[in-house]
């Protein structure tokens, strides 16, 4: 374990490092942000409506899209999810857990030649499919892992 | 691999030869030699590995399973083999000595007869006899050592940690070790094992930044041959168990990351590669399909005494995969031919723990009697006498199992009762006084509560889907290593090659059928949840036994199975 980092952030806290990330433009402020929500995607309440909205209507299956998740979660509240998208030039990338109230968890904008690597976290209240969709060249792509979410017990 | 089972089979002859042992007796040294010797297999790097001893420190009994079902790609292979059908497989000759190390097959009888198994000090000798025979040789420790018995409870473990200190363990790595929280893990790494034993695990990493929490492996010289043993943590620890023992780290099985580790030992000289796994069984064969570079995996945690390693292939050749059992009953050997930089030959042998076969280690016995001293007294107190055999493994039910059910029934005045499949738990032969040391045996946990809740029948029977699941999901790696919870009052039906949500049906409760809406009270035990609470199992079972005072054989409430006629995981 690196103590050291863990000392350092402890001191910082949170909040301030929020602060400095903001200052320093790793993040947009408020209004820049609120001009690329996609309100209809991420209100959709079908898996279908989601990726409707999202433009996705055509979906292919790519090898070259890596989901990174726990077979079974850990804590359904906070599931580690991080998607790899080798595919060239890779514009975006969603993730929706499909059995979620709203299943468009994240959409991830990659801006001109950036990796396409995205990590997050999704709150899960059951079993469910993870899909990620990715868009390249206009083209979607698409990839599933299924995450179990389990009452947990008995070993 | 072509060697082992002429080899095995020679061993075999060996356990017939001695068929009839003096009941309870010593035998004499030369008959002990033949039991024990190894015969050469030109190997030069040995490794032996023992797993699941659940703490037991003493020699006990254990039966194993007479249910152990493979359903879908496992169906009738090892380790989904019990009773005549695993002697068959294996080629052991019926009604001997082996034959009841590893089945359950005529088990009073076979109990009486050979005597009781394991005992630190007995494995202790049994380590050195090898030792001396294979000079170089590694004691490897597949995890959940330090739990399983009242010393190991009420110690925090710490009789255990001494015990495989002075056994001469090298390395381990864990699963219930963590239940003691993640702070005891640490220290006792710290003050105990620096210098001395190493607890491994790729797979267990910080929760916030991903870094390692243990070493990944060691890599040691033995007889000039360097060899790695990567370490491998139970990947379900925080689901199976509470997760604020653990809140700080995350497991998983981490495939990715275990590959990669496989690539750096090698690209920094391993010449075998050694997994020491607490996977259980049959996500270590799945695993051993995909990750390549990986001699042995070397297993645990589905307490599945495997005779003979099952030889995996995958894209670069083959890996041997081996489950050594538990409770101390069995000592495994594993040996490698490594010449030119690779291993050219693989020999596997697992050697049951006979207590009456072996001299007792003068140094583990008196570890043990100082550990013990405090708590002898308290430990030995007579609660009843079984008339029944007393035992916990089998898929679905097991006869102590169904004691605890009764008594959570009749405590808690519960018309259902919940009690967890763990396989860990010493048996009880009919005659014999049920002491506070057995029932701990069964409950020693750092989480014992009882608890009783208003359930409605949806909520039961989606509990019981879940937990079916994670035993006979068709995919190994969505599975925790623990059998069905065992139930009580409730009848239902299990169809374990169905789907989740399809396995359970004709839930009945007095002759009724379950209603999804209604409520039923239900007792259970071992909440995982954050802040639960309750009177401590053992309490409960202590006060039932004292009333009942003789415990007659109880009325197993298994589950009507269906779909499984022919199958050889039930005997």
């Amino acid at each position: 374990m690196n103590e050291l980092r863990r000392t350092f952030l402890k001191l910082s806290g949170s909040a301030g490092t929020l602060a400095l990330a903001t200052a320093a433009g790793v993040l947009k402020p408020g209004p820049a942000w609120a001009a690329e929500w996609n309100q209809d995607a991420f209100a959709a309440k079908a898996v279908s409506d989601a990726l409707k909205n999202l433009g996705a209507t055509n979906l292919i299956e790519s090898k070259d899209i890596v989901i990174t998740a726990p077979d079974i979660a850990e804590n359904g509240a906070v599931v580690p999810v991080a998607v790899t998208s080798k595919i060239a030039n890779t514009q975006s990338i969603s993730i929706l857990s499909e059995k979620n109230p709203f299943p468009l968890a994240a959409s991830f904008t990659v801006s001109n030649g950036g990796e396409g690597y995205v990590s997050t976290r999704l709150k899960m209240g059951e079993t469910s499919n993870v899909r990620a969709v990715v868009k390249a060249d206009g083209k979607f792509y698409t990839a599933v892992k299924e995450v179990k979410v389990t009452i947990g017990g008995c070993g | 691999m072509n060697i082992t089972r002429r080899e095995f089979l020679q061993l075999l002859a060996v356990a017939a030869a001695y068929g009839l042992p003096l009941g309870g007796r010593p035998l004499a040294a030369d008959t002990t030699e033949g039991f024990y010797d190894l015969p050469k297999t030109g190997g030069n790097v040995t490794l032996l590995h023992f797993t699941d001893t659940h703490a037991q420190l003493l020699p006990i009994y254990f039966r194993e399973p007479d249910v152990n079902l493979g359903v879908n790609e496992a169906y009738g292979k090892p380790p989904h083999l019990v009773g005549e059908a695993l002697l068959r497989h294996f080629k052991i000759e019926p009604k001997t000595r082996l034959a009841h190390a590893f089945t359950s097959l005529d088990f009073e009888n076979a109990a009486r007869m050979y005597g009781k198994v394991g005992g630190f000090a007995h494995l202790a000798a049994l380590v050195k006899r090898v030792r001396a025979q294979r000079p170089g040789a590694l004691l490897l420790d597949g995890g959940d050592s330090w739990q399983g018995s009242a010393t190991s409870l009420w110690t925090k473990a710490q009789d255990m940690v001494d015990a495989n200190k002075l056994l001469g363990v090298d390395i381990m790595t864990g699963h219930w070790e963590f239940t003691y929280g993640a702070a005891r893990v640490q220290e006792a790494i710290k003050k105990d094992f620096a210098g001395k034993l190493e607890f491994i695990a790729q797979n267990v990493k910080t929760e916030d930044f991903g870094d390692p929490v243990f070493k990944s492996y060691v890599m040691r010289e033995i007889n000039g041959v360097p060899v790695a043993v990567i370490g491998q943590a139970f990947p379900y620890t925080p689901i199976a168990n509470p997760r604020y023992f653990v809140a700080e780290w995350t497991f998983g099985i981490q495939e990715e990351n275990l590959q990669k580790t496989v690539s750096e030992v090698r690209a920094k000289g391993a010449q075998a590669v050694v997994l020491l796994s607490h996977n259980g069984m049959d996500v270590d064969l799945k695993l051993a399909s995909r990750v390549t570079g990986i001699d042995a995996i070397l297993g645990g945690h589905t307490h599945d005494a495997v005779p003979e390693p099952v030889v995996v292939k995958n894209a670069a050749g083959g890996t041997l995969v081996t489950n050594a059992g538990s409770n101390g009953k069995f000592l495994a050997v594993l040996e490698l031919d490594v010449r030119g930089g690779a291993v050219k030959g693989r020999h596997y042998r697992l050697l049951p723990v006979f207590s009456n076969l072996i001299e007792p280690d003068q140094e583990m016995t008196a570890l043990i009697s100082r550990h013990r001293a405090p708590y002898e007294k308290k430990l030995k107190e007579k609660l009843a006498v079984s008339e029944a055999l007393l035992y916990r493994r089998g898929n679905f039910t097991g006869t102590f199992d169904q004691v605890i059910l009764d008594a959570l029934m009749a405590i808690k005045d519960a018309e259902i009762a919940f009690t967890p499949g763990f396989r860990w738990g010493t048996t009880i032969l009919p005659r014999q006084t049920i002491t506070l040391e057995h029932v701990m045996d069964q409950t020693a946990i750092t989480y014992p509560y009882t608890t009783v809740n208003a359930l409605t029948g949806e909520t039961i029977k989606n509990i019981l889907e879940d937990i079916c699941d994670n035993l006979f999901n068709p995919d190994p790696y969505y599975q925790q290593g623990g059998d069905m919870v065992r139930v009580g009052g409730l009848q239902f039906t299990c169809e374990p090659a169905q789907r989740i949500g399809k396995r359970i049906g004709n839930m009945m409760l007095k002759g009724k059928p379950i209603e999804a809406q209604k409520k039923y009270k239900v007792a259970s035990w071992a909440p995982v949840a954050e802040g639960a609470s309750g009177e401590p199992i053992w309490d409960v079972v202590v006060r039932y036994l004292r009333d009942q005072k003789v415990i007659r054989p109880p009325r197993l409430n298994r589950p009507r199975l269906i779909g499984v006629k022919g199958n050889p995981g039930i005997a």
